[in-house]
Formats: C-alpha cells, sequence, structure tokens
C-alpha cells in the first residue's frame, strides 16, 4: 500500500445534474429512475431534446460575473464552491497558494464564438461589433479560471481538453498534481455547457447520432435494441482531493479513495471506440490498483446509447470481467443524457453513495436489451441490491480514442 | 431624444452591465467609478452597447467623456438628439 501522504481521497463533492443540484438530490433521482431530459429549442437547430441543469447560478456568484463569464464558468464556480462546503474545510483559513483547479472539458469557446457570430450577423457581419468580452471567455482555461477568480485561489488553474473522457482526466489530474506536491487541495473535475451550442446538435445529428423519441424521458436508452443515438447534457462534478495523510489529520469525512486509474488512446479512428484498447485500459487500472476483475462491485458504463459504442464497450466489460460473479454494471446516461466533459465524474458521484447504502442503480430504459450488450450483473430499469460494495470502477470514453478509467474504493 | 431620454438609455445599459449596484441614488455629477463597480471591460460595454442599440460611434480618444452620468449625457446630446425614442 503506498505511504499515507501518496494516497489521494476524495472529502467533498458538489455536482449539478439534469437531475438534481446536489448528490442527495441525483442519488434519489437514479434510485427512483427520475429522468433529466426535456424538450429543448437552440437557434439555427430548432427543437431536440437535452438533459438541462437549473441549478442556482447566484447562489456563489454575482449577476455581473455571470454576465462577464461563461456558462461552463458558472457551473464550475456553483460546483466547486458546493464542493468546498462538503468538504467541512475551513476554507477561510485554507492557504489558496496551495489549492490548485483541474477541470476537465470536452469542448470550450463554441457557445461564445456562436453567439457572436449571429451577433455580428445583425450588423452585416461589421466585426467592430464583435463582443470585447470573447477572448477572456473562450480561452480554453475559462471555466478553471472562474473557479479560481470566485474562491481566490491563486495556485495553479486549468482545463484538461480530453473529449467525453474529460471528467475522469480531472480527477486524475488533481490526484497527480497532489501526489507531485504542487498542491494540498485539488478541485478537480469536469463541467460541460454544451447544450449551448448549436453546432453539437448539428454535428451528432449529421453523424447520424443524435437521439429522438416523443417521450423526452425515454430517448436516452443504452443497450436497448430501439436506441437511436445521443442525448446532450450539460452538468458539472467538482471533487475536493486530499492526501489521506491531510484528510485523516484535519478529521475529513472521506468519501473514497483513487486506488486506481488509467489513460490510453485507440489510435485507430476520429469517432470509433476500440475495443481492445478500452479493455487494455480497464485492465491497466486494475493492475495498478493491485486489484482482479472480481474486486469491482459496481461498474459505471460510458455507453452514449450509440450503436458501436455502446455494442463495443459492452465487449471489452466482457472481455474484462467474464467470470466475475460479483460485479454489477449500470449506466447514469440512460437518466441524463450525455453531460461531456462533466460526464465521467458526474456518473462517478451518482455511484459512489452505494459505499454507504450498498445499492446499484440501473441502467433504466431498456425495453429490449440489444444482445450485444448482455452482461452478467447488468442491472436493468430497477436498483440492486448488493451485498456491499468496496469498489466502483468508472469508465470514460470520448473521440479521438481517449479512454480512462478510475477506480474508487470505499474507505 | 432628449438630454433625460439619453440618460434613460445610458441607465438602462449600466442596469445590464451591473445588475448587482443599485443606480437609483446615482449621482450624475461624480464619477461612475466612484459610485459603482465599474473596471475598464465593464466601460467597454458601455460604448459597445451604444453602438449596437443607437448605432453612435464613440471614437477612443472620446472615452474619458463618459466618466459621469452628466459628462456623458452631454457628449451623446449632439450625436443622439436626431434619434426617436
Amino acid at each position: 500500500m503506498l505511504p499515507d501522504e501518496m494516497r489521494i481521497v476524495i472529502t467533498g463533492i458538489g455536482l449539478t445534474a439534469p437531475n438534481g443540484n446536489n448528490l442527495s438530490e441525483f442519488r434519489e433521482g437514479l434510485l427512483t429512475g427520475r429522468s433529466g431530459v426535456s424538450e429543448y429549442e437552440i437557434r439555427y437547430f430548432g427543437k431536440t431534446l437535452a438533459g438541462i441543469c437549473k441549478f442556482e447560478v447566484t447562489r456563489h456568484q454575482a449577476k455581473r460575473d455571470a454576465r462577464r463569464g461563461t456558462r461552463a464558468g458558472s457551473i464550475g464556480v456553483y460546483c466547486a464552491n458546493e464542493a468546498i462546503i462538503d468538504s467541512g474545510m475551513d476554507w477561510s483559513n485554507v492557504d489558496r497558494s496551495r489549492v490548485g483547479v483541474y477541470v476537465g472539458v470536452t469542448e470550450h469557446g463554441n457557445v461564445e464564438t456562436e453567439t457572436e457570430i449571429h451577433e455580428i450577423r445583425g450588423y452585416d457581419y461589421d466585426t467592430s461589433y464583435w463582443s470585447h468580452h470573447h477572448n477572456p471567455r473562450t480561452v480554453a482555461n475559462n471555466p478553471a479560471g472562474e473557479i479560481a477568480l470566485n474562491m481566490e485561489i491563486t495556485g495553479p488553474h486549468y482545463t484538461i481538453g480530453a473529449a467525453c473522457a474529460a471528467g475522469n482526466a480531472g480527477l486524475i489530474q488533481g490526484a497527480q498534481m497532489l501526489q507531485l506536491d504542487q498542491c494540498d487541495v485539488a478541485i478537480a473535475g469536469g463541467v460541460s455547457e454544451s447544450i449551448h451550442t448549436f453546432g453539437i446538435f448539428a454535428g451528432f445529428a449529421s453523424q447520424g447520432a443524435l437521439a429522438s423519441h416523443a417521450d423526452p424521458t425515454q430517448a436516452s436508452r443504452p443497450f436497448d435494441r430501439n436506441r437511436n443515438g445521443i442525448v446532450i447534457a450539460e452538468g458539472g462534478c467538482v471533487y475536493v482531493l486530499e492526501r489521506y495523510s491531510d484528510a485523516k489529520a484535519r478529521g475529513a469525512n472521506i468519501i473514497g479513495e483513487l486506488v486506481g486509474y488509467a489513460m490510453n488512446t485507440d489510435a485507430t479512428d476520429f469517432v470509433l471506440p476500440n475495443s481492445e484498447r478500452q479493455a487494455q485500459c480497464v485492465r491497466m487500472a486494475l493492475q495498478r490498483a493491485r486489484l482482479e476483475p472480481e474486486d469491482i462491485d459496481i461498474v459505471s458504463t460510458h455507453a452514449t446509447g450509440t450503436e458501436n459504442g455502446d455494442t463495443l464497450e459492452c465487449a471489452a466489460l466482457r472481455e474484462v470481467f467474464h467470470g466475475s460473479k460479483k460485479t454489477f454494471f449500470n449506466n447514469a446516461k440512460s437518466f441524463i443524457g450525455h453531460s461531456m466533459g462533466a460526464a465521467g465524474a458526474l456518473e462517478l458521484a451518482g455511484n459512489l453513495p452505494a459505499f454507504q447504502d450498498g445499492v446499484c442503480h440501473a441502467t433504466i430504459n431498456v425495453d429490449e436489451l440489444d444482445p450485444t450488450c448482455e452482461l452478467e450483473g447488468l442491472v436493468l430499469n430497477q436498483p440492486r441490491e448488493t451485498k456491499g460494495v468496496n469498489y466502483i470502477l468508472n469508465n470514460s470514453f470520448g473521440m479521438l480514442g481517449i479512454n480512462s478509467v478510475v477506480i474508487i474504493k470505499r474507505v | 431624444m432628449a438630454p433625460e431620454e439619453i440618460r434613460n438609455a445610458v441607465l438602462e445599459i449600466l442596469e445590464d452591465i451591473a445588475p448587482d449596484e443599485d443606480l437609483s441614488s446615482l449621482d450624475d455629477t461624480k464619477s461612475f467609478r466612484d459610485q459603482i463597480e465599474l473596471d475598464s471591460m465593464d466601460f467597454l460595454d458601455i460604448v459597445m452597447e451604444l453602438r449596437k442599440r443607437y448605432r453612435v460611434q464613440i471614437p477612443e480618444e472620446d472615452y474619458g467623456q463618459l466618466a459621469s452620468m452628466s459628462s456623458t449625457v452631454e457628449y451623446l446630446t449632439p450625436k443622439m438628439e436626431h434619434i426617436t425614442a
């Protein structure tokens, strides 16, 4: 086992999801089958579906700053403040120069660029009407920088651009920076404002990968034979990470320990996943945690509701977990859609209360299981009681073949 | 637009730029910056919004004229008097 000062633990969680603005609301939604997907309309693209967050922006941010900044920034500010409150840390006495902010993003800047082009269209594309706020809003570090500004954090801050693996990647980055002694507290996770860019809807629609359904709450249906694509969602989830030695010394409530993680790359396609590389990534995380597949109680899958993505991930999981009798598999996107840069962090968070309640939430909207997605232990439609949860493994994959896996242990 | 209408137009812009501020007791003779939290980017918002809403172009060398409400209205009056409110 690693020495206490090299062990990284989660001591606080702040989140906003389309079906809850804190962990208890989100968890309750996941256990009761409450969807966060609703009808949505965006300029140029028109009517569609999305997971929309309804958190109170001004709870931790002045209206002026919300106006000057970005939606991703506001999501980050809300989540980071909530996470610090949840950690019980004496924030007013924390040395802010020793706090690092590491926020995963799938993309950033598209919302603002689209808005400005839309604006100057009304002025015959005269660029003198282009906002002076455009650059500070669109620099890639914006969401992390807005958190630092809001919370007067003077340690390092930046975003991690990692497509839809970004939430896990943010968490991993935070842990590494603690181990490298670059900070004493890491505010780490992921955010997404993507529902505010028409381009992401149009792009997935052109790709034939955007979900539609007469009932919005049934549109996101990973593993179901009649799935027809992704429901895009906004969201955010930020963790407070500390070294185990520091957390123990201050008597913190330890939510879980990051005992293993891995990232790798398919190097095979811009869009299509690679089952072999995904399985390799899961195995690497297990190996680094010194665990066997049968040690894992819950696997939180990445599956987004696309035929290729779901099928290839299930093939990877069958290969790794074949023969493991106690491992359950679930999926949070079936409730809230795909929250992009937030997905990895948010979907993990929704499972962490299982350390206490021993329940594995389900994947909903599976009326007819696609045979290519059959997994022994796949928890369909209703939550499942377990014999106790000690390890949760969280998958998060993204375009350009980026794969990430984290494993959290009950402490 | 009459000076009072121009004042209202500037006030509307300020309400958007500084939504946390109470502008009801704004002293027209005192500098904006002494009364409300406005930095250089906010100040550029005033210029941009006048351009967008009223097509008023304010050259950079004249920015100093927008220090207080009374100096702003005085500066804008010849530029906006032809505009119908």
